[in-house]
């Protein structure tokens, strides 16, 4: 943590706020001690003097210098304002960690209480509590402090409610740790960060309120005086000496500014920083090991003639600029699709399978670079980018996506979104259009389609969504489903349905499919061939009724013999892959699965092995394709097995 | 529930099954109407509790000052026997539930008490005031929107997916800067420059049309870049969203993604933040209103916080307030137009 | 006999004029030393079961009991310990592995005791036990989803609830974690409450198969009996539903490790 605050200060903006606020914070300290006498001395010679030499900005209408009185009046400002903040921050504290301390009914209404008093703004509540507590510098304080509450406990309570529902607090519960101890041990340590910048944030805020209330003859009475104060009587002459307004007016500017920016900047580098340079595309899955991404790759069948292949793609690459370097997700697939054909593709995540079908799409964005020695889909040369073909990809490539939740607009009615299709590529009316969308959520089986088709996507289950977005597919004719874990956020039982469907529409109309997925038992039941991907490339290629038994590559073995099905032996251990998936920014040379394989040897790490042909129209690329492997019969874990 | 099942079950060691129906497939949802009237239902209960809650306030504020108010208002010097007299034409003398009932049933029939120092009906005296604030507080809400929403939606596309970098550093610094300076300095700055160095503008009332220019440029500058900020933000966070995906998948023209797509999204999380700042903008006219000699309610509260005139204080705090609860519910309305999700999303 | 009873357990969520009823009155006996696994697709009732049974989600009626006694709620002694779903949640990123097992041990440990019980439990799940000193975020899923088992084992727990605990994880790492779960079980004889959306995993693991549908649960038995030879529609379904599964024939006779079939798994109902 203590890193990463120093990686944020030493960026130039950190650096320049953060002196900001030392210096603002060490004026506050000497200033009064150098300078008090000479910011008091009344000089009647000098009433309302324009700046000069000797005063820099002027004097006031008792003759004293405003300069020296900006510079002095630092330490009040600074002081009035941090104890409001204190006081907002104590308060909040307590309001907004309330409700895990004294349970449901009384949180509850803890809660309640904040959110109505959240929605006055800060400075009516000022201005509330000022007539309350009087004007003056006490009810001042008093004011801002707790007008600052409201907001600060809402934040509070959002940020202890975020950690409070995560597992970790559950398991303590679970434990028996307590609720005071849950939340000094894992709540507050884990919202520290934000709560310390917001604190800064508000600091900054305290102390362009004060000035607020001070310039409305609120707060600082005379003879004290602050920056607000100083601003108040400057206004009064600004046409007179305009600097005895400018000179508080810029020190309180640039005092709020100091601690309000050094807060944005910490916040901004904080947030930034944990994820490490630019993310790659939305569905990088930073987290969950439900795995999202993908990508198809397939090998070469030669003796297919071009006109067959619905999609060839050769040497496909994709790649993300990374803090040291490219990132290469996927690192020269080659494959295939021939009419009607469906195409498995698994993998886990990081192993590129998703990004390749986006890249295929032509999806992937800047500033993802995709390059390609070949990619042409019904013969149109897709390096030629997608707006060269916009029509024919809208109508004869489908996309169905992961999550039906996300993947439809929250705010757009069913119908609509699927008739979008008709109208830009097909030339329809709005009208024709609707009513061709109802026609194919007919057809995917969506029951009462004219009038699901005015729902919106939260009023659908998600089966029903995901047939919505089958049917969004099938609104042109296309010639190529790409489906990327299509029933990976289902129900098994929906899935089955969803994945009928598919089936049903290939046959119909001899469509072929790319099916992306990390379970390789579905792949197995719908696909003809499958492509096992891993880090980027495609290790195997093979018949799917091959998959178990038939496999060559170690990894296509292990995966297969890693998940138990309905057939798994029970009284073996499932085989274990030790070691974890490639990160694709940190790809290792050699074949890449070395580190985990019982076969590698050492040209396995130097040297990554080639997809070649291996007889029966499948693929491997493996120094050791087909050697025999065994499983430790306790641990699961793989081992090569000698033959003498 | 158990039906067939236990006959059979009773043949095997340890079976249990019962008759639950097979699962149906595919829910159908509530009905659309019934949603709109508990949404209505739902969110005018919290618009009248909220109006209980500040009324209740503003009624309290007077009770809670340490010290006799009135002896506060008139001075120490002011005779007792006067003293006395004021506060029991205020009801001050009479049990707090009395002066609450009393309270609540001037609010009704729109009898707010009569001003301290002036004497006059504060009912007048806020609906004299009232017109200027609330021209002023609309003005620049409505210029806060016109500049936010073009100029957050173009930054947005812009910089989406980590491009132009250097421009987002421009914008989310200059933003943030402008963002944080309070309105009564901007005004201070704009009087200065416009005002006393160039001349060209008014600089107090609001007798002339061009006298509105600076107040509600100092008003609507910070919430403007604010709500740009934000609906950047919102912006590039849509434009990542699976459905954009999904839009682009469709092979949809560049425009129709941008702003059939993306903005209406983007903007309903920014309205979520409009209603915020309309809420603060009101309260900022206070400050922006003493700046600028504004004839408003803004100037009023202040001169009447320092001379102690306590009714009038605690009608004009009532005004702001149901003022923001307003602007609150407007905005959710709104949001349950764009957005239907938010109306259940709200439980 | 520490069997954990749930009879008649109800869980009620929203207000009292819209409840929604997530486990509606469920009986389920997981017998000592047994695995018990209870399927059933999202919004079925499992999980806010497992959560009920620790306290994470208020029982409206029926009890949870065990060695017929109901569960403490407050004080140490929590003899009943859940391993949660997601690897990258359930651990506090600001404690070492150590601390996070730590918190779970009984009070009365010497720190020198506390020290070796953390790296036997490491030991236990096949983790080195100088992993004690690094914080989560250096550790993989499967790694994590270790130490969460250790952490539940930490409490000397007489039941373990594992809650969809590999499903979040990658396939290749899955297997491990689930011979782990298999391993520790019959080491320590542990009960467990296996609760999963996978047949399969399920099969793999547990002696007894609950399935649950809309709150309910609408048939339990042995596993070789229950996936063999469904009686419930929605268990045929289920079936039917799992990929690769050309026939549900292909279960195989006999169950392995299943000496002694308890008598009772199933506590008969009171009414019907």
């Amino acid at each position: 943590m203590a890193r990463r605050w120093l990686a944020v200060v030493r960026t130039p903006l950190g650096l320049t706020t953060g002196l900001l606020v030392t210096a603002v914070l060490l004026l506050a300290v000497v200033a009064p001690i150098l300078w008090s006498d000479r910011a008091e001395v009344v000089d009647t010679d000098q009433i309302l003097a324009a700046p000069s030499g000797e005063h820099w900005a002027g004097t006031d209408s008792l003759g004293r210098d405003i300069f020296f009185r900006a510079l002095v009046a630092s330490r009040l400002s600074l002081e009035l304002a941090l104890v409001a903040t204190v006081i907002g921050v104590a308060a909040g504290l307590l309001l907004g960690a309330a409700p895990l301390l004294l349970g449901r009914r009384l949180g509850r209404l803890v809660t309640a209480g904040v959110n109505i008093a959240v929605a006055f703004p800060g400075l009516l509540l000022a201005l509330f509590f000022a007539v309350v507590f009087g004007v003056g510098a006490t009810g001042a304080v008093l004011a801002i402090g707790l007008a600052g509450a409201p907001s600060f406990a809402r934040l509070v309570h959002t940020l202890v409610a975020g950690v409070a529902a995560l597992d970790y607090v559950s398991a303590a519960r679970v434990a028996g740790v307590g609720r005071f101890r849950v939340l000094l041990r894992h709540v507050l340590p884990n919202i520290a960060e934000p709560l310390v910048v917001n604190a800064t944030i508000s600091a900054g805020g305290a102390l362009l309120a004060f000035a607020g209330l001070s310039f409305l003859g609120l707060g600082v009475q005379a003879p004290a005086y602050d920056w607000g104060r100083l601003l108040f009587e400057g206004v009064g002459m600004i046409y007179v000496n305009p600097a005895a307004a400018l000179a508080p007016g810029l020190a309180v500017l640039l005092a709020g500014l100091a601690f309000n920016l050094f807060g944005e900047v910490v916040a901004k580098g904080l947030g930034v920083t944990t994820v490490g340079g630019i993310r790659l595309p939305a569905a990088t899955p930073a987290r969950s090991g439900a795995e999202r991404r993908s990508e198809a790759a397939k090998g070469e069948h030669l003796a297919m003639a071009p006109s067959d292949l619905v999609l060839d793609v050769r040497d496909l690459r994709v790649s993300f600029p990374g803090p040291a370097g490219p990132i290469r997700p996927v690192r020269g697939v080659t494959f295939s699709v021939r009419h009607g054909e469906a195409l498995g593709v698994v993998g886990e995540s990081g192993s590129g399978k998703s990004l390749t079908a986006l890249a295929v799409a032509r999806l992937i964005e800047e500033p993802g670079r995709v390059e390609a020695s070949r990619m042409e889909f019904r013969g149109a040369d897709l390096r030629d980018g997608a707006s060269a073909h916009r029509h024919l990809l809208g109508t004869s490539m489908a996309m169905v996506f992961q999550d039906p939740m996300t993947s439809f607009n929250p705010t757009r009615r069913i119908g609509g979104q699927l008739a979008e299709v008709a109208f830009h590529h097909q030339g329809m009316t709005r009208k024709q259009a609707l009513a061709r969308a109802v026609e194919r959520l007919d057809a995917v089986r969506v029951p009462d389609p004219a009038k699901r088709a005015t729902q919106y996507p939260h009023e659908f289950s998600g089966g029903m969504r995901q047939r919505a977005m089958i049917g969004m597919g099938v609104m042109g004719t296309p010639s190529l489903i790409i489906a990327d874990e299509p029933t990976t956020a289902l129900d098994v039982t929906v899935q089955q349905q969803v994945l009928d469907l598919l089936q049903s529409i290939r046959d119909e109309d001899d469509v072929a499919l790319v099916l992306i997925s990390h379970d390789v038992t579905v792949v197995g039941e719908v696909c003809d061939r499958v492509l096992v991907m891993y880090a980027g490339r495609i290790v195997e290629d093979l018949p799917a009724d091959r998959l178990d038994g038939g496999a060559r590559h170690p990894y296509t073995r292990a995966l297969v013999a890693a998940v138990p099905d309905m057939d798994t032996d029970l009284d073996q251990p499932l085989a274990v892959v030790p070691g974890r998936p490639v990160d694709p920014a940190d790809v290792p040379s050699g074949c890449a699965f070395a580190a985990r394989c019982p076969l590698a040897d050492a040209r396995c790490r130097a040297e990554d092995p080639p997809l070649e042909p291996a007889g029966d129209g499948s693929q491997v690329a493996c120094w050791h394709a087909g050697e025999p492997l065994g499983l430790d019969g306790s641990t699961g874990v793989l081992v090569e097995v000698r033959t003498p | 529930m158990t039906t067939t099942a236990s006959s059979v079950a009773s043949t095997t060691s340890a079976r249990e099954v019962s008759g639950a129906k097979p699962p149906t497939v595919g829910r159908v949802s509530a009905l659309t109407t019934h949603r709109w009237v508990r949404f209505g239902v739902r969110r005018l209960g919290r618009l009248v509790t909220s109006l209980a809650v500040l009324v209740t306030a503003s009624f309290l504020m007077i009770h809670l000052i340490p010290g006799d108010p009135v002896r506060g208002a008139l001075g120490p010097t002011a005779p007792t026997a006067l003293v006395e007299a004021r506060r029991e034409s205020l009801g001050l003398n009479d049990p707090l539930l009395v002066q609450y009932w009393d309270y609540l049933r001037g609010l009704f029939t729109g009898d707010l008490g009569t001003s301290l120092t002036s004497q006059l009906p504060v009912a007048d005296v806020v609906s004299q005031r009232l017109p200027a604030t609330l021209t002023l507080a609309l003005l620049g809400f409505l210029v806060a929107v016109a500049i936010a929403v073009p100029l957050g939606v173009v930054m947005g596309v812009v910089t989406r997916r980590g491009r132009g970098r250097r421009t987002e550093l421009a914008f989310t610094t200059t933003s943030v800067v402008v963002g944080t300076v309070p309105d009564f300095l901007i005004g201070v700055g704009l009087v200065y420059v416009f005002g006393v160095h160039l001349g060209w503008l008014p600089v107090a009332g609001n007798a002339t049309p061009d006298a509105y220019v600076l107040p509600v440029v100092a008003l609507a500058l910070g919430p403007a870049v604010i709500l740009a900020r934000i609906i950047r933000v919102e912006m590039v966070a849509v434009l990542e969203a699976d459905f954009v995906r999904t839009a682009r998948a469709k092979r949809l023209p560049a425009r129709t993604i941008y702003l059939g797509h993306a903005l209406p999204n983007a903007l309903t999380a920014g309205l979520t933040i409009c209603g915020l700042l309309l809420g603060s903008l009101v309260a900022g006219t206070v400050l922006v209103e003493n700046v600028f000699a504004w004839p408003g309610l803004g100037r009023t509260i202040v001169s009447s916080i320092l001379s102690k005139d306590y009714p009038v204080v605690q009608a004009i705090v009532l005004v702001y307030g149901v003022g923001v609860l307003l602007a609150n519910t407007a905005v959710d309305v709104v949001l349950a137009l764009l957005d239907p999700r938010s109306m259940i999303a709200e439980d | 006999m520490s069997d954990l009873v749930f009879d008649d357990v109800t869980v009620r969520y929203g207000t009292a004029r819209r409840p929604f009823t997530a486990v509606d009155g469920v009986s389920l006996v997981v017998p000592e030393g047994q695995v018990v696994g209870l399927v059933g697709e999202s919004g079925s009732g499992k999980s806010t079961l497992a959560r009920a049974a620790v306290g994470l989600a208020p029982v409206h009626s029926g009890s949870i009991l065990l060695d017929g006694r109901p569960l403490p709620r407050r004080g140490r002694e929590r003899p009943l310990q859940m391993v949660f779903q997601d690897p990258f949640s359930s651990l506090d990123p600001r404690m070492t592995i150590g601390e996070s097992i730590t918190e779970a041990l009984p009070r009365d440990l010497s720190r020198g005791e506390r020290r070796a019980e953390v790296a036997r439990l490491l030991a236990l799940v096949h983790l080195d036990p100088d992993a004690a000193r690094t914080l989560p975020g250096r550790l993989s899923g499967g790694q994590r989803q270790r130490v969460a088992l250790a952490r539940a084992l930490a409490g000397r727990p007489q039941v373990v609830i594992a809650d969809e605990i590999t499903s979040a994880l990658d396939v290749s790492i899955q297997g491990a974690v689930l011979n782990l779960v298999r391993e520790l079980q019959r080491e320590l004889g542990l009960s467990m409450l296996f609760i999963s959306h996978n047949l399969a995993v399920v099969r793999y693991v547990a002696n007894h198969v609950a399935v649950m549908y809309q709150g309910r649960i609408v048939e339990q038995g042995p596993v070789s009996e229950v996936l063999v030879d469904p009686r419930h529609d929605y268990t045929r379904e289920l079936l039917a539903a799992v990929p690769g599964a050309r026939t549900t024939t292909a279960v195989r006779a006999g169950a392995p490790d299943t000496p002694g079939t308890p008598a009772a798994l199933v506590k008969p109902r009171s009414t019907s």
